[in-house]
């Protein structure tokens, strides 16, 4: 059999006839469709930006995936980042008047964890007053702030500042409040004051609406609200949730899949590469070479990889293409072997005795004739050898030494037992990770199958 | 070939493999490792010369002590081929034999249990812990394997056929830690039928801590059992449906033997050499799998260890455990070597 073979309609007939390589081609395909749209739809910035926190300031804490409230009586807030303001102008009596209103529906059982808004204001002279009022479903409104912005440093100076539910002005302004609910309410606690009921301490569903007002006193109207965003701290968010440093999850998992796809296809098809010369370089050769170069091989199975892979990461690096090429290292053995006995066997048979008596050089006969015959098996190695590459580099970032720099799999479990999360029952944290290893890897496997049963005749009896 | 020299050669093998990754290790970290010794050497005849109070009062004066105590350092370090670079004959031996005895000094920052800072009492704490959690696992899944694998050889298509194939994939498939992990959230969070965490709370001494360790044991071998017996069975079962297919199987079945007794008393140990062969090769993931449960389920033992080494970068800590896995690893190879000679009927044994 070789590379014609392999193309000829009747071996591709033979692979779509078999169904685990049907399954394993289809799980694949769907995992590249998920690198694709990691690719094109992600902020590749998330990428970038994993581990760092301030990145993902605005996600929750470790939140339940938002599809759980499916299965619970009771609804758990979920997490609003809102920049979709209506903005509305007015002007009083040369007040120029700037509204950002929020608008969002609250209904659910339990009060939210937090909320806090962000804004950036640029003003020259005369400093503008901000002013922030939280209007309830009962019709019920509060004063929350109204102050006045910090004197300008400069012409064109731009004010930022976020402004959390924890802060003391809130909290003073709430006790204006306190006597119009039917029992005692805590100050210190805005998002569950705000959101309560007036005679029952429980949540107060329906639709609530927070306006942020600047009022800009400069005549020539250069001063402007660049930008303001409403954050209400829930309790479940997105697809998958977030874990403990508030990454978004259904993020991370996405951009492993196209991690995970470049370490076991590579350091598969390289390794096995290698292996596919040096089993042949050794059968072909015999006489004094092959037994030393088997001895190699003997020493390289017998070493355990992991300790040695460590020791590598610390000291020469973590980079991703570093940790594939310490892999290829010791992942070229198993098919040094096979590509060896299969090499002794085709070198007996009478054709490349022929070819040899004829005069032909070695490395003619070894890609001519003997190269073709093992390439399917080649293939089948590969497909063998991307899960134990795959599973390789989910281990060592899992005990803390894959790159730092990006996020996989290995390292979100990692991140997950340094958090404990197993023990704390986080299980949309440990799960999702865990089972795109296993799916990526039984695609592989399926394949591998598929192809060997037909390479390999004897095997489909079995 | 006898056996004696099969024992010679495996053994050969055996120990150039593990002198190969400690060349490996002294290549990647001799510098580093320089220069811990060096402070070994510097601490301990800093420690000497403290406590010899006699040799103490000699000294008329600090500088005088001083220039004892440098001269006393730079003695030793020669001693120990220090000042040569870590590639040098002298240098490579001396610290291939520390590392082999385990003569690696003081941890940097890690203590064992009982207080002690030195290398090998950390290691050799945990030693015991790992083996114990490994070959009970090991030997429980080649059992396993054994028994499934030449049940599915001799039942083709039946439902324990089918199971014992897709625990196969299961086995080559799904990392071991992460099966750990979701153990815990299983059977210690939502059941509360097991402790989340390993390590017994009974003090050593206590008649009954092996009993708290071996409760404790449970759920981390759960997990390495379940991951690791489908590939092995699968391994069983490919090797002894070759073997049904031989002459002397059809023979046995037409002299009338029973199914049941040439599955396993011929077939099977037919089957045992290449198996056993292949069960050394995949022996290196099922160590890495056990040492990686052991830091999911913080099992007392050498994996949960490197954690930690890593997490601080106590590189000496990390050397001793590279040499110590390397020869757990090397001396299970070899007897999973003698093992599969032993059952091999081609080889006379003794």
């Amino acid at each position: 059999m070789s590379v014609k073979t392999i193309l000829k309609p009747d071996f591709l007939n033979k692979f779509r006839r078999s169904k685990s390589g049907i399954a394993g081609v289809t799980i694949l395909f769907l995992l590249i469709g998920m690198s694709v749209y990691a690719a094109a739809a992600v902020p590749l910035d998330s990428f970038r930006q994993w581990n760092n926190p301030n990145y993902w300031i605005k996600y929750p804490k470790s939140a339940m995936p938002t599809w759980t409230n499916i299965f619970t009586s009771k609804k758990q807030p979920e997490h609003l980042i809102k920049d979709d303001a209506i903005i509305t102008e007015g002007s009083y009596q040369g007040v120029k008047n700037i509204t950002y209103t929020y608008k969002f529906a609250f209904n659910y059982d339990f009060f939210p964890n937090d909320f806090m808004l962000s804004y950036a204001v640029r003003y020259g002279s005369i400093p503008p007053i901000f002013d922030v009022q939280f209007g309830r479903p009962d019709g019920d409104s509060f004063d929350l702030i109204s102050s006045s912005l910090p004197s300008p440093q400069g012409t064109h100076y731009v004010f930022k500042d976020t402004l959390f539910s924890t802060d003391s002005q809130i909290h003073e302004s709430l006790r204006n409040y306190q006597d119009r609910y039917s029992y005692n309410v805590d100050v210190t606690r805005p998002e569950v004051m705000i959101f309560s009921a007036k005679n029952n301490p429980s949540v107060l569903k329906g639709i609530y609406t927070l306006k942020l007002t600047f009022s800009f006193f400069d005549e020539n109207g250069a001063d402007k609200v660049l930008n303001t965003e409403f954050i209400l701290g829930g309790k479940v968010f997105g697809l998958l949730g977030t874990d403990e440093m508030r990454h978004d999850l259904s993020t991370g998992i996405l951009w492993g899949t196209p991690v995970a796809l470049f370490i076991g296809l590579s350091v598969a098809i390289v390794s096995t590469f290698i292996g596919l010369f040096y089993g042949l370089t050794a059968a072909y050769k015999g006489k004094k070479t092959e037994p030393t170069l088997m001895m190699i091989v003997q020493i390289v199975i017998n070493i355990p990889v992991l300790f040695i892979l460590i020791i590598l990461a610390i000291t020469i690096g973590r980079s991703i293409f570093l940790i594939v090429g310490f892999f290829t290292l010791f992942g070229w053995v198993s098919m040094a072997l096979i590509s060896r006995s299969m090499g002794l066997q085709i070198k007996s048979y009478a054709y490349v005795e022929a070819a040899k008596l004829m005069g032909e050089s070695d490395i003619k006969i070894i890609f001519r004739h003997i190269i073709p015959q093992l390439l399917p098996f080649a293939f089948a190695t590969i497909a063998l050898a991307v899960p134990s590459a795959i599973l390789a580099e989910s281990g060592l970032s899992f005990i803390g030494l894959g790159d730092p720099t990006i996020p996989t799999w290995g390292q979100i479990l990692h991140d997950a037992q340094s958090s404990d999360a197993a023990a704390r029952g986080m299980w949309w944290w440990i799960m999702p990770p865990g089972v795109m290893i296993g799916i990526t890897t039984v695609a592989f496997v399926l394949i591998s199958r598929a192809l060997e049963s037909i390479v390999n005749p004897r095997m489909k009896k079995i | 070939m006898g056996f004696k020299w099969f024992l010679l050669l495996r053994l050969v093998r055996m120990f150039i493999t593990l002198i190969a990754v400690l060349l490996i290790t002294i290549a990647l970290l001799g510098a580093t490792m320089d220069d811990i010794l060096k402070r070994n050497v510097q601490l301990g005849v800093i420690e000497q010369v403290s406590q010899d109070a006699k040799l103490n009062s000699s000294f008329k004066n600090q500088q005088e002590q001083q220039n004892y105590v440098n001269n006393q350092i730079n003695a030793r370090i020669h001693a120990q081929g220090l000042d040569e670079p870590w590639y040098s004959p002298k240098s490579l031996g001396i610290k291939l034999f520390k590392t082999m005895t385990l003569d690696l000094g003081n941890a940097l920052f890690l203590t064992s249990d009982s207080g002690s800072q030195k290398v090998s009492n950390i290691i050799m704490e945990r030693l015991p812990n790992t083996v114990l959690l490994f070959t009970t696992s090991t030997v429980i899944i080649i059992l396993i394997g054994l028994y499934l694998g030449s049940y599915s050889a001799s039942k083709i298509g039946s439902f324990l056929d089918k199971f014992t194939s897709a625990s196969a994939i299961f086995s080559i498939s799904v990392p071991t830690f992460f099966i750990g992990m979701l153990m815990i959230v299983v059977f210690a969070f939502v059941l509360h039928i097991f402790p989340s965490r390993s390590i017994p709370l009974t003090n050593p001494s206590d008649p009954y801590y092996i009993f708290d360790l071996l409760y404790h044991m449970i759920l981390p071998l759960i997990t390495v059992i379940l991951v690791g017996f489908g590939g092995w069975a699968y391994t069983v079962r490919y090797y002894v449906i070759n073997i049904f297919n031989e002459d002397f199987i059809a023979a046995k079945r037409a002299q009338g033997i029973s199914e049941r007794k040439i599955t396993y008393s011929h077939a099977l140990k037919n089957a045992a050499p290449p198996t056993f062969l292949s069960v050394a090769l995949a022996l290196s993931g099922s160590i890495t799998g056990s040492l990686l449960v052991e830091i999911v389920f913080n099992w007392p033992g050498m994996g949960l260890l490197a954690f930690r080494a890593i997490s601080v970068m106590d590189i000496p800590v990390i050397i001793g455990l590279t040499y110590a896995t390397t020869l757990i690893f090397v001396i299970t190879i070899f007897v999973v070597d003698l093992m599969s000679q032993y059952f091999d009927p081609r080889v006379k044994v003794g």
